[in-house]
């Protein structure tokens, strides 16, 4: 979908997806649909900064996510005040499958990977990890919001993402979750998630000056869990309904008439979506303009977060609703509005969501002021 | 800040795990046929949880979205992630299974003790090459003071073919303490001492 | 068919993980799933695998699962009646 936020926007708005039927034996014995970047665009892109050393696909797409964010920044990586923290829920799992699962290098670790992203910027700080499956997105910006209140650091690089390998989608497939073609959230006829592969970035910082035009505040965010099972979502949506209803009571101007649009976790699966549409009406959001995103990027795990974070605080700036990709006709209990096609209007709050394995729960609230 | 209970348990020469957290799981005469489903992870953050939670009586005095857990380690889920690899590596014998690749996720640990005990409050897993006491204390602290938690266990769960370690405690608000109830202050000071101690 | 249904007794409580559980205490009639063993979506999922790598069956979809897996003599029957073909 692109290599930086304009080329993915653009492909957005001419509702372009990257999802496709791949049919690699390398990841999996039967063609399947997904969001795959080609190894020959991250080599295109990284051949420009570094020859030499060896690095992992998923490292050249976070060094080259990471790089294109302080491009736009004054950031000073290198700053004792500067923290880098990632998000990923399998790392450098594509390393582990090249040795059949013997772990030989220290990289298939994810402090290994950390210490590699450190030392391409010469950041001081050990980088702060965080896997929590499918949230881990959302839960590292809900972190570094935290720890920016804190005022332990001047400037959080928060960098999410995973790549796919046929450790994800053999997973997938055992648990027959992914969908024959491309996924439809909240759809009547949907059948399962599309797997999708990414890195995004977001600096967050306490110097108000260098924000630009349009200052994005966050100003709630919690988690929780559903308590329920390990793979199975709630049945009732009391784990998610948690988590949104403690994001809105974060921050005293949070009011549930000031969101604007939810840009919901929507994986497409039969249960998922149920779920989520429950919790929203719960929480009285069902009038909400709400989409999913992975019709567009697929399901990019811990990336997720950071990539539909990216494309809402966009959404913010530009007073665009993005159509929420696959979806025809609503087939959830929850009456949710999903916006069917993309168009212009005027906003200033998002709520974005998340969900995932071990019944965990994430949601967070962007305000553009000005 | 409160008390931390702390129970801690290390891996010595020779032991074979699977038989080790058994005789846990009988000794303490838990009774939970979904224990044995568990990677060896998460049984060890089960059992390691299950002394906790029955020493600080926890449940008895929070609501469910009011318990927070926040653990570490530093090899997130490999000895699923390997398990999983091994089940479609060999072509010839492909067949990856839901129930190992499910816990290939490390916060899937968290969730197997919520489940146990009805836990829904906030929840996170960070992973550091060795035990930050200082950043756990610090975000616990924070889960606390801003009320986003009222009681949290935290700690370290590692578990990896070169060993395990488990060390969790369990914080509370002082507004919260019953009279009687013996309490250390909540530091980084004070964890390191008990982390360091055995 | 009683050594069929011992025999995938056995493969179940070792694929499942019912560690308490001996083949003798499992009836033949009575429901996998819900009651009985109390078997839950993930091993659901994990009888397809263990019908395709003990017994060479395929089952694509875990809604036409529900029937076959409704109890060991219903998976039994499937096993009989589609192993050889």
């Amino acid at each position: 979908m692109g290599f930086d936020t304009r080329s993915n926007i653009q492909n957005l708005l001419n509702n372009s997806s990257g999802i496709q039927l791949h049919n690699d034996s390398s990841k999996s014995q039967i063609p399947f649909w997904a969001s795959l970047i080609r190894d020959s665009d991250i080599n295109a892109g990284f051949n420009e900064i570094q020859g030499d050393e060896d690095f992992s696909r998923l490292e050249k797409l976070m060094i080259l996510s990471i790089k294109d964010a302080l491009k736009n920044s004054d950031v000073e990586v290198t700053s004792p005040k500067t923290l880098i923290l990632l998000s990923s829920a399998k790392g450098n799992i594509d390393l582990l499958e090249k040795t059949s699962g013997k772990p030989k290098e220290n990289r298939v670790y994810l402090p290994g990977l950390g210490r590699v992203i450190q030392d391409f910027f010469k950041n001081p700080n050990t980088p702060l990890i965080i896997s929590n499956g499918c949230i881990s997105g959302v839960l590292s910006l809900i972190t570094a919001f935290r720890l920016m209140q804190a005022g332990v650091y001047d400037n959080i690089i928060v960098t999410g993402g995973d790549i796919i390998s046929e450790f994800t989608v053999s997973g997938f497939q055992s648990f027959k979750a992914l969908s024959d073609g491309p996924c439809k959230p909240f759809d009547k006829n949907r059948n399962g998630l599309n797997l999708g592969e990414g890195v995004a970035t977001i600096i967050l910082t306490a110097n108000k000056g260098s924000a630009g035009k349009h200052k994005i505040q966050i100003t709630g965010g919690a988690t929780s869990n559903d308590a329920n099972h390990i793979s199975g979502p709630s049945r009732t949506g009391d784990g998610l309904f948690i988590s949104v209803n403690k994001t809105i009571k974060e921050g005293k101007e949070n009011h549930i008439e000031n969101i604007d649009f939810i840009s919901a976790h929507g994986t497409a699966t039969v249960y998922n979506d149920e779920m989520e549409s429950l919790a929203f009406t719960t929480a009285k959001l069902e009038d909400k303009p709400i989409n999913s995103l992975k019709g567009y990027f697929g399901h990019t795990l811990g990336a997720a977060g950071l990539i539909e974070s990216v494309v809402s605080l966009q959404s913010l700036r530009d007073n665009v609703l993005f159509a929420s990709k696959g979806f025809e006709t609503i087939g959830v209990t929850g009456n949710l509005n999903v916006i069917e096609k993309t168009e212009k209007r005027e906003m200033e709050v998002c709520l974005k969501t998340a969900s995932g394995f071990g019944g965990c729960n994430a949601a967070i609230l962007f305000k553009k002021n000005g | 800040m409160i008390s931390p209970n702390q129970e801690k348990v290390r891996s010595e020469e020779d032991v074979d795990f699977p038989e080790f957290i058994k005789a846990l799981y009988q000794r303490y005469k838990i009774d939970y046929p979904k224990f044995y489903k568990m990677d060896n992870l998460c049984k060890l953050a089960f059992i390691s949880s299950e002394i906790l939670l029955k020493e600080t009586g926890l449940k008895q005095k929070y609501s469910d979205e009011a318990i927070g857990i926040v653990l570490c380690n530093s090899s997130a889920s490999i000895d699923s992630d390997c398990k999983h690899v091994e089940s479609f590596v060999d072509k010839a014998n492909y067949y990856p299974s839901p129930s190992i690749f499910v816990y290939t996720l490390p916060n899937i640990a968290i969730g197997e003790i919520c489940i146990r005990n009805s836990i829904k409050g906030e929840n996170a897993l960070f992973v550091f090459e060795k035990f930050e006491v200082e950043f756990s204390v610090n975000y616990l602290k924070n889960l606390l003071d801003t009320g986003k938690a009222e009681a949290c266990i935290g700690g370290w769960i590692e578990y990896s073919e070169e060993g395990f370690e488990s060390f969790l405690f369990s914080v509370e608000r002082k507004d919260k303490l019953e009279p009687n109830q013996a309490i250390v202050p909540f530091s980084t000071e004070e964890i390191r001492k008990l982390y360091l101690k055995n | 068919m009683d050594a069929l249904i011992t025999d995938l007794k056995g493969k179940i409580i070792h694929q499942l993980n019912l560690e308490d559980v001996k083949p003798e205490d499992i009836d033949d009639n009575a429901p996998l799933f819900g009651s009985g063993l109390g078997l839950d979506s993930i091993d659901a999922l994990e009888l397809i695998v263990l019908l395709e790598k003990n017994y060479g069956l395929k089952i694509e979809n875990p809604e036409a699962g529900k029937e076959i897996f409704s109890s060991i003599k219903s998976m039994a029957d499937f096993i009989k009646e589609n192993k050889d073909k």
